[in-house]
């Protein structure tokens, strides 16, 4: 069985990109439009965010963009659902779930990683389920040829290694101490600490928590495979959702948004 | 086994109780976690440690705190002899400075000089900058902005101790969110910052420790008893919102078989409605702040507002030991609503002269209705964790100025 994770970073192209979006908000349709727009821009990955109560690793942006989903309605059967739509829509970029796990567990492990191969994700990310939890959906994942991607943080140390040499899909590496969201400066020993996962990780690695510009996906892209950017897309579809919301202006909005993605990574050369 | 060993194997695998417990956290943390368990460890063993803990229990709260003989509450119920453990008579008020003493003691221990805490009503967080004032530490309090519009006078408490209260303005802005902060902000400052949780909840080893440092009430009651009576108590009755002054309790009665164990939630308006905390009667197994357990969660697994009277029992979660209680049968969970529990402070005060905490007074609303059940001979203990002067104006609005 193929995933599309696994050849996801051989893209050739100077800046390699995962965005975020979080799914349903401002609103399903929407999503899907962002979720075909991103892959027709050749970004590496699209991360989809389920939306959650108690998102404690995501800073106020995405904590805003949660809420806004929620009372938009969005549940985890219905990301499903547009991950299925974009897939119905002919999107190719690989899909990941990034999920808190508790919605996971109410859903049932089993159950999710079924539905979610059948919907066409290919990876989940799960920000609150450490590798000595991990066990059960990791199984569960790897039966149906999902990728479980781990996180390894700049305070992991020893435990990189336990991490990244057993890791599938691509390695999410956290930037720097503390939430999501849009970081004026990165931690010294940035680059070590991606070098040091580099060695150990038998597949890509991308790096992730506050990348919000081109120069810093540019400094990046010589110790990681992508950087994956957040908050501050989020933050641009936020300032926008009342045009995207609006059939007279949406057109220009969705526009706005390439330019952004465009300026982030440079337009798809193939 | 000695039987301290027996009634703390609950533990069934590292940071395990049954099924429950864990540690669902960001990876950031994670060593963070493994630390704080080792100096945890070797802290208790260390007779220094210990020492030094005993020594500020003793001088600085006050312990032991009194086992009393409730007679005119035993004379309105008609039945079981009632004993009151007093944690209410604490310095602070309530039985929190068993564990913010421990647990600060150990901070200093590991050399951290920060503390962060969440509170709900503001208890936890007077406890925390309490004792961040005796030992020289900084403390940062987080604190839900409705809980601090509703809870003035203790934000002015812990900035009188030197302690700096965060008001937290996201989600439903009551204790889940200031718990939710306090870790996004642990996640920004693990490094020289001690996180010190005031419940029996959180990721391992924080329900282990919480234990730990509240089995104190337990310890002293079983002893206090025995040396009173001759014999253990037939009923013991803590209330449980996270589930801490109930744990501290419990544990020790845990492998006396023929105590019978009772665990008293929030029912608030109602179980039948929405507005309750009741976690152990009413939720399912879920995840919240970082362990396995009970929790208030709709269909999609999206954490509900829980609500009760009581600040402190007004928490959507549950310690992970308790669910393990509950599902092993060993406890039994029932809940009393926000009247009862407002007239049990109003029947504890007559009765006794003794204004309970509104926590608290859920726990005697439900021993007055086990006692009066009892015959003459039995005996009854309930866990009064806190004294009421914190909740007066709460209590006066709900009463109607009575």
């Amino acid at each position: 069985m193929e995933n599309r994770l696994d050849r996801a970073f051989q893209q050739d192209r100077s800046r390699r990109v995962i965005p975020f979006i979080e799914a349903g908000d401002p609103d399903f349709n929407t999503s899907l439009d962002l979720v075909k727009l991103l892959d027709g821009e050749g970004v590496s990955a699209i991360e989809l965010g389920v939306p959650y109560s108690d998102p404690l690793a995501d800073g106020p942006v995405i904590q805003a963009a949660s809420e806004r989903a929620l009372a938009e309605g969005m549940t985890l059967p219905k990301v499903l659902q547009l991950a299925d739509a974009a897939r119905a829509e002919g999107v190719r970029a690989p899909l990941v779930l990034f999920s808190y796990y508790n919605p996971i567990l109410r859903f049932g492990p089993a159950r999710l990683v079924q539905q979610a191969e059948a919907a066409g994700i290919d990876g989940m990310i799960v920000p609150d389920l450490p590798w000595e939890e991990s066990e059960e959906l990791s199984r569960f994942a790897g039966e149906r040829g999902l990728h479980l991607v781990p996180l390894v943080a700049p305070t992991s140390r020893e435990r990189i290694r336990q991490i990244a040499s057993r890791a599938k899909g691509f390695v999410y590496c956290v930037s720097s101490l503390g939430t999501t969201g849009v970081r004026s400066a990165f931690a010294d020993g940035v680059e070590a600490f991606l070098d040091t996962v580099k060695q150990h990780s038998p597949v890509p690695i991308a790096v992730g928590f506050g990348i919000s510009r081109r120069e810093h996906v540019d400094r990046f892209m010589a110790h990681a495979d992508a950087a994956v950017v957040g908050s501050a897309l989020v933050r641009q579809v936020e300032e926008r959702r009342e045009e995207l919301q609006d059939p007279s202006k949406r057109r220009a909005a969705l526009d706005g948004l390439r330019l952004f993605i465009r300026d982030l990574i440079g337009e798809k050369q193939d | 086994m000695s039987e301290k060993k027996m009634s703390e194997q609950a533990v069934d695998r590292p940071g395990r109780f049954g099924a429950f417990g864990g540690r669902f956290v960001p990876e950031t943390l994670m060593n963070a976690l493994n630390e704080l368990e080792n100096g945890f460890r070797s802290a208790v063993e260390d007779p220094e440690f210990r020492k030094e803990l005993s020594y500020l229990l003793q001088e600085y709260s006050g312990r032991p705190t009194p086992l009393t003989l409730a007679e005119g509450l035993t004379e309105y119920a008609g039945g079981s002899r009632i004993y009151l453990k007093r944690e209410d008579l604490n310095h602070t008020g309530a039985h929190k400075i068993n564990n913010t003493l421990g647990q600060g003691l150990l901070a200093r221990r590991m050399g951290k000089k920060k503390l962060i805490a969440e509170t709900g009503a503001g208890q936890h967080g007077v406890a925390s900058a309490t004792v961040a004032a005796l030992l020289g530490l900084e403390c940062k309090v987080f604190m839900g902005e409705e809980d601090v519009r509703r809870q003035r006078l203790n934000v002015f408490r812990m900035e009188l101790l030197g302690a700096e209260v965060i008001s937290v303005t996201s989600g439903s802005r009551t204790l889940k969110d200031a718990t939710n902060e306090a870790i996004r902000y642990w996640v920004s400052h693990v490094e020289d910052t001690f996180y010190l949780i005031g419940s029996a909840v959180g990721p391992h080893p924080y329900p282990e420790m919480v234990r730990h440092f509240q089995r104190i009430i337990g310890d002293e009651t079983r002893a206090q008893l025995l040396e009173k009576e001759g014999r253990l108590p037939d009923d013991v009755v803590a209330c449980v919102g996270g589930g801490s002054n109930a744990i501290g309790m419990f544990t020790p009665f845990i492998a006396d078989g023929g105590v019978r164990l009772h665990g008293v939630e929030a029912a608030g308006e109602g179980l039948d409605t929405d507005r309750h905390a009741a976690t152990l009667s009413r939720g399912t197994p879920g995840v919240l702040h970082g362990s396995l357990s009970y929790l208030l969660q709709d269909e999609y697994g999206q954490v509900l507002e829980a609500h009760s009277v009581s600040a402190g029992l007004d928490y959507p979660g549950v310690g992970p030991e308790h669910a393990c209680l509950k599902e092993r049968g060993r406890v039994r969970y029932t809940c009393a609503e926000d009247r009862e529990a407002l007239e049990a402070v109003r029947l504890l005060s007559r009765t006794e002269g003794i204004l309970p905490a509104l926590e608290s007074a859920h726990a005697v609303a439900e021993a007055v209705k086990l006692a009066g059940e009892g015959s003459f001979d039995s005996l009854l203990v309930i866990c009064l964790s806190g004294r009421g002067d914190k909740d007066v104006e709460t209590i006066r609005s709900e009463l109607g100025g009575e």
